[in-house]
């Protein structure tokens, strides 16, 4: 039985999600680059939504939420959308549309993707870049959703606990992102000076991202109910609370509080909070957030100085490891009072629930770095991987795009 | 008393900054400019536009007579491109005056 406030709920938040890769996304990581490489970024999550909408109806949608194959894998009966109309899939939601439905996942499987650009910036070919996204979003995404969404997905009857998707697009990503960086290499300019050329575009695109995540995490509720407003409510908690504490790690280690800072500890207490968020209580998302901001700070700072790879914007240290934590977190805070579909965390008498989220994080690591490292190992073979040197030194904008973003005299 | 003028590709600025650093000359003024380099092509929706003036950087070095070597073989070293792009100006220079101190001469310019 369709209910139109939830239909309504829906239409609105998927337009909030695309919202995040363009233009949220595409601004938040375009504004970290240097000023050579900016369209370069912004391109890649345009790109994105165009690719990934055709392949998500194509044969996308019917992978993850297709048919159960082996708890693995969708079937292939939804492909080009067939059998998915006007009417509710009482497996998924049944008050709105089955089409509404795919067209919020779509753009799920949109952004994910595009949150891997961050970790191959300023150094990787367009068009390696075009066929990675398209091989990713078939042999990981499309996979790793049908595990914890998909109807008898493994993961999703162990139990597990993914709200609006720590796992599926934050772990899967953040440490796709990780591999990417360790096969591309750093960039040429590695070890000098690289700052970002515009921090209010960044802060633009994060305080959409910031926007977009109600609908992300409140539309995950799959209606306007009572499990969207927690949803809602605790998303603008972690992430204020991870933005403030972040800054304040600033203000203590290097005198100054920085704005830069302050929105990159709200995109991680975002991202921590995603998992969680129609699972745990107010006062819990605070502490998500703060040990959110905590955990990811070290991840960027000392973490990655000490292994050395060069993920560029920091698509590991911010999704993979927020995630990871969101993910973990979940399995602590979160309460069956508050949602009778969810379960009772280790702080609520249930200590097993942390052990299936351990087991979740776990799997989906390995599964998405050992598929990535094969489809960059591929794709290198067949059409190189890395831009050349001059290519390089002249900017991404000049030499994969013949457009540049600013002029110096008019 | 010269003024050393050196107009080299943008990507080398840290470096030169480096090998200036390193015979301590810290006093320079950096700017953005154009200049003439390989022609590149761009295209604005569809219509294609070719530009030979390509992004470049000026510094402006006001040195002591004594400096002047080092610092002409430093900008050498850290702007050093396959390609052999870039120039570097020697200038006379008839004065200079610091503000604040009003010194003027040698002692103005400080290195």
């Amino acid at each position: 039985m369709i209910n139109s406030g939830d239909t309504a709920w829906l239409l609105i938040s998927t337009a909030l999600v695309m919202l995040m890769t363009l233009p949220g996304l595409a601004f938040y990581y375009g504004g970290l680059v240097r000023r050579k490489n900016v369209l370069s970024m912004i391109m890649m999550s345009f790109c994105v939504l165009c690719i990934i909408s055709l392949q998500w109806i194509l044969w996308g949608y019917s992978l993850a939420f297709g048919n159960d194959h082996a708890h693995f894998i969708g079937s292939l009966d939804w492909i080009g959308l067939k059998g998915v109309g006007l009417q509710p899939n009482p497996d998924y939601a049944g008050t709105i549309p089955h089409l509404l439905y795919m067209a919020f996942q779509m753009m799920f499987a949109v952004i994910t993707p595009a949150l891997i650009s961050g970790a191959v910036a300023e150094r990787i070919k367009f068009s390696a870049y075009l066929a990675f996204i398209l091989l990713w979003a078939t042999f990981v995404y499309d996979p790793v959703a049908h595990w914890v969404w998909g109807k008898n997905g493994w993961l999703s009857n162990l139990g597990i606990l993914d709200f609006a998707g720590g796992t599926v697009v934050h772990i899967s990503s953040g440490i796709s992102g990780l591999v990417c960086a360790i096969v591309l290499g750093k960039r040429r300019a590695y070890g000098q000076p690289i700052r970002p050329h515009n921090i209010p575009f960044t802060v633009l695109g994060g305080a959409l991202l910031w926007f977009g995540w109600f609908g992300f995490n409140a539309g995950s509720a799959l209606g306007a109910n009572e499990l969207a407003v927690l949803a809602f409510i605790v998303t603008n908690i972690a992430a204020a609370a991870a933005g403030l504490t972040w800054m304040m790690i600033d203000w203590k280690n290097t005198g100054k509080p920085t704005l830069l800072g302050g929105i990159t500890g709200a995109v991680a207490g975002l991202v921590a909070i995603t998992p969680a968020s129609g699972f745990v209580s107010p006062l819990s998302a605070i502490f998500i957030g703060v040990l959110a901001s905590m955990i990811c700070y070290w991840a960027v700072t000392l973490l990655k100085k000490k292994l050395s790879y060069d993920d560029s914007l920091d698509a590991f240290g911010i999704h993979a490891v927020g995630g990871i934590t969101g993910a973990l977190l979940t399995g602590i805070f979160a309460e069956k009072t508050l949602n009778s579909a969810g379960n009772d965390g280790l702080l609520f008498g249930n200590p097993h629930q942390l052990l299936t989220q351990c087991l979740g994080v776990v799997a989906v690591v390995i599964y998405a770095a050992v598929v990535t490292y094969i489809l960059l190992k591929l794709i290198d073979r067949i059409m190189g991987l890395r831009v050349d040197e001059n290519d390089e030194i002249m900017g991404l904008d000049l030499a994969q795009h013949e457009e540049s973003a600013y002029t110096l005299i008019d | 008393m010269k003024l050393i003028i050196a107009i080299i590709p943008s990507h080398k600025m840290e470096s030169v900054i480096h090998e200036l650093d390193n015979i301590q000359v810290y006093r320079k003024t950096v700017s953005n400019v154009l200049g003439v380099g390989h022609p590149h092509t761009e295209v604005y929706r569809g219509l294609l536009e070719t530009g030979n003036l390509v992004k470049k950087v000026r510094f402006e070095i006001a040195v002591n007579d004594n400096l002047v070597e080092p610092v002409i073989q430093a900008i050498i070293k850290g702007a050093q491109n396959v390609e052999g792009d870039g120039k570097i100006f020697v200038i006379n220079l008839e004065d200079c005056i610091q503000l604040g101190t009003e010194c003027r001469g040698s002692t103005a310019i400080g290195q």
